[in-house]
């Protein structure tokens, strides 16, 4: 007897499967939460574009989803996403990466999209290490972690990429863990169906090149931390920035509507047009 | 036919030499204008080059002239020697203080007060460059008088079209007194 | 392709009047006549005046035109927009242009559309940051890294900064392909006359589209069709090695032979149909003493083969309107009977080595570096110095 069809199937190139993510990585999470929420919101995929970039992550949407995708260059898929969503506001535009591409080697269009506010949804898996490229330090490991361009010790303090988000503009600002598929499932169709530049930073695991490297050499150890070090966002009023140091504060960050910028854009096109139609009727 | 404008930032310059290649090309000539531009235009300096020919123009940056409009004292000490002999040099008398020793051959010098003029006549000190437009042209000729009129015309802000005409026809006047 | 309603409505208004304009100022009309959709750039010296026409004039047009972040973000922007089906361009100089290269290589291997205005000016680094120079000459041949081929077009007068990038932008659609608008700071600053075309007058090249998505990178064609976003055809675009369907392939040597020569072969075999080169001759004598340039450079050169033909010289001038792929025939026909080529070259000797590779003559760089053009004299000099 042949194995029941997952029902999510047709949300994946099945061609290709099965996927080449290593045992126990969250970018499988990732995914689940991510077709389960097209799924669960009715949003065609015929109507969304998937960019990625560089990195174990990026192989979510290429080639795994099945969608129109953009694989870009290292660290550029938000401002391969901008020129996409220009010209056609009418699709979902999603830019699927890692914290290396997204907050390392692209943070500066990271930050402008952000400011912009144009309507992206952008999932940063952030699993603290650059994974494929075999655990080099990333802006978003630990002090103190051994990696192999850190091999005596990590001196830098870590990015803490949502807050950055939130402090230049999006929109919509989370953050999660792959412990949380649930609620991240759900964060993801705000992200989707709201207007603006929404930013998803989803805590995952890497245990091949990251957890090794800190003793916790299995994923379930990985969800295990973090279930442990969440917090949400609404009990940490009153905490301290001591009391917070080793927490994952999870929750929404921000959400608020500002002026999106493709809209904007297009309608200072339609005005300017609208103008010269004017001028040139009233010459006759 | 090459013309070098030189002075200071808000002396109308580059306009000036826009117009006398606009006036040009209305004439039906080959024409280039060249400018300072960015960094360099900057901290004051100005420039405006303009090359008027019957065919085909090869020199893209000249590196002498036929003539030299001088507005500044630092713009008349640094392109005085890159004259033609037997060129023609126009200065503010007021605002250059002209050295034989650093001038070619057989220039001819022309000296006048355009940008007193333009503030007593006009009460306006930019339309000095009009004045000197109009002293060239009916020295020189470079361009046709009814070109320079429609250039003028249309390149000025609006509603001041009258008063750089006048300024112009002003300069016009100077140079017959000249001859 | 047929112009929409909006850009023929803009357009109505500039047909057949002549304009006398910046070389930058003719580009960004060009590109509106050829019908661009969208635009993204980065302020830079000399070419920022492209950008702010353009930003004025194409919303007007119906179009959208964009500041990012910086030149790797622009590049990126362009092609993304392309995927879309709309006509994209981007404009830099020199600097910016180093920074573009990664993508430029990206929009080789997704086979993206987009036209790359680079209005060169002196370097390295910040150079004089204002001044002209012709010294990417390499860099748009080679700038980005790995095997490919490259459309570069050179214009010399402020008319051709209008007529050549309407080429560009039909070049990059039918070879589908990043096509390189090699401007100079010299042509791009001057202004002179510009006449714009009848919009009727303008046949606009159209991208061909492909029936199924597994074809979109392969098949029996050297230049495959696209399917833009939006159609629900599940397009896979990548910048790494990727099979005819677009999914990645790369450890199979042979899928990236396929598609590396593909990709290569699609310029190389169709050169004598992109190679566009203008030839000055010497009617009376058979000249033993011959010219090549391109760009601004090649005004100067051409008053210098002039000025010694007045005095009884015979000497034979060639321009190159194609910069890449190289006028290898053409250069080669028109040196064949001569002793010395001269090539003026606002660097140190850029294309002058390429034309060493193709004829048997002497070939005699006449370098200008400097941020100043040649003079017509001091090509005169060097013409004159080998002309018997």
């Amino acid at each position: 007897m042949s194995e029941p069809r997952h029902r999510l199937m047709g949300y994946v190139r099945e061609e290709i499967m099965p996927h080449r993510f290593c045992s126990g990585c969250g970018c499988g999470t990732v995914l689940n939460a991510f077709t389960n929420a097209v799924e669960g919101i009715d949003l065609d995929p015929g109507r969304m574009v998937c960019v990625s970039g560089i990195g174990c992550s990026s192989w979510i949407p290429s080639p795994y989803f099945k969608s129109d995708t953009l694989h870009t260059t290292h660290g550029r898929p938000i401002a391969f996403a901008t020129g996409v969503k220009m010209m056609r506001p009418d699709l979902t535009v999603v830019v699927i990466a890692g914290d290396g591409d997204v907050a390392g080697i692209g943070g500066n269009h990271l930050i402008h999209a952000a400011r912009r506010n144009i309507d992206l949804s952008v999932f940063m898996v952030n699993n603290m290490i650059y994974g494929m490229t075999g655990g080099q330090v990333a802006p978003t490991t630990p002090a103190g972690v051994k990696t192999t361009t850190t091999p005596h010790r990590n001196v830098e303090p870590p990015f803490r990429v949502a807050d950055l988000v939130v402090a230049a503009g999006a929109g919509y600002v989370a953050r999660w863990t792959t412990y949380h598929a649930f609620p991240l499932m759900e964060s993801m169709q705000n992200a989707m169906t709201r207007k603006g530049f929404s930013f998803i930073e989803i805590i995952s695991q890497c245990p091949e090149n990251y957890g090794r490297r800190i003793g916790l050499r299995r994923a379930i150890d990985f969800l295990k931390m973090f279930k442990e070090k969440a917090i949400r966002i609404e009990k940490t009023r009153d905490m301290s920035e001591e009391e917070l140091k080793d927490r994952i504060i999870i929750g929404r960050l921000c959400d608020r509507d500002r002026p999106e910028f493709a809209d904007e854009m297009h309608k200072l096109t339609a005005e300017q047009v609208a103008g010269l139609k004017a001028s040139k009727e009233a010459a006759g | 036919m090459i013309i070098r404008f030189a002075g200071f930032g808000g002396q109308g310059i580059v306009v000036a030499s826009y117009i006398v290649v606009k006036s040009a090309v209305y004439d039906g000539k080959r024409a280039i204008q060249n400018q300072a531009y960015g960094s360099e235009s900057r901290g004051g300096e100005s420039r405006g080059d303009v090359v008027i020919a019957d065919e085909e123009i090869y020199e893209l940056e000249p590196t002498s002239y036929d003539v030299l409009v001088a507005l500044t004292q630092p713009a008349y000490e640094t392109f005085i020697p890159l004259l033609k002999p037997g060129g023609t040099l126009i200065l503010d008398k007021d605002l250059v203080v002209a050295d034989k020793k650093l001038e070619p051959k057989r220039i001819k010098r022309h000296a006048l007060a355009a940008t007193d003029i333009a503030f007593k006549k006009f009460g306006r000190k930019i339309v000095a460059n009009m004045i000197i437009l109009g002293y060239m042209n009916a020295l020189l000729h470079p361009v046709s008088q009814e070109s320079l009129e429609r250039a003028i015309s249309e390149t000025v802000p609006k509603g001041t079209e009258k008063m750089n005409l006048d300024a112009m026809h002003e300069g016009m006047r100077l140079a017959g007194e000249a001859k | 392709m047929a112009l929409d309603d909006n850009k023929r409505q803009y357009l109505s208004r500039l047909e057949g009047k002549t304009y006398f304009i910046l070389g930058d100022e003719a580009c960004a009309y060009g590109a509106l006549f050829a019908g661009l959709d969208f635009f993204a750039g980065y302020p830079i010296t000399p070419a920022s005046e492209i950008a702010e026409l353009i930003a004025s004039e194409l919303p007007k047009a119906g179009g959208i035109s964009i500041q990012m972040e910086d030149e790797l973000a622009s590049m990126a922007a362009i092609v993304g927009a392309s995927w879309t089906g709309a006509r994209t361009m981007t404009a830099t100089s020199g600097p910016g242009f180093s920074l573009m290269q990664e993508n430029i290589g990206y929009a080789i291997m997704t086979e993206s559309p987009c036209v790359v205005v680079d209005v060169q000016r002196s370097g390295p680094s910040t150079g004089q940051a204002t001044k002209p120079a012709q010294g990417d000459v390499l860099q748009a041949r080679w700038g980005t890294h790995g095997d490919h081929n490259i459309i570069a077009l050179a214009p010399n007068s402020v008319q051709e900064c209008f007529d050549l990038v309407l080429e560009c932008f039909d070049l990059a659609d039918i070879y589908r392909t990043p096509v390189i608008l090699l401007m100079d700071g010299e042509v791009g600053h001057i202004r002179e006359s510009v006449v714009m075309p009848q919009v009727s007058s303008i046949e606009h090249a159209s991208r061909k589209i492909a029936a199924r998505s597994a074809e979109v990178f392969g098949g029996e064609e050297l230049v495959p069709g696209m399917i833009h976003y939006g159609q629900g055809q599940n397009v896979h675009v990548t910048g790494s090695t990727h099979l005819a369907n677009g999914m990645r392939d790369v450890t199979t040597p042979h899928v990236h032979d396929v598609l590396i020569k593909r990709i290569y072969d699609k310029i190389d075999k169709n050169r004598e149909k992109i190679v566009r080169v203008e030839t000055d001759l010497d009617d009376k004598k058979k000249a033993r003493v011959g010219v090549i340039s391109y760009g601004a450079s090649a005004r100067p050169a051409r008053g210098a083969v002039r000025a010694a033909r007045a005095k009884g010289k015979s000497v034979d001038f060639l321009r190159l309107v194609t910069i890449w792929p190289f006028a290898r025939t053409q250069v080669a026909d028109f040196a064949k009977d001569l002793d010395i080529i001269l090539v003026p070259e606002m660097n140190l000797g850029q294309l002058s080595r390429e034309v060493e590779r193709f004829v048997s003559g002497e070939v005699v760089s006449v370098p200008r570096i400097g941020g100043i053009p040649h003079t017509v004299d001091e090509i005169y000099d060097a013409v004159m110095e080998v002309v018997r």
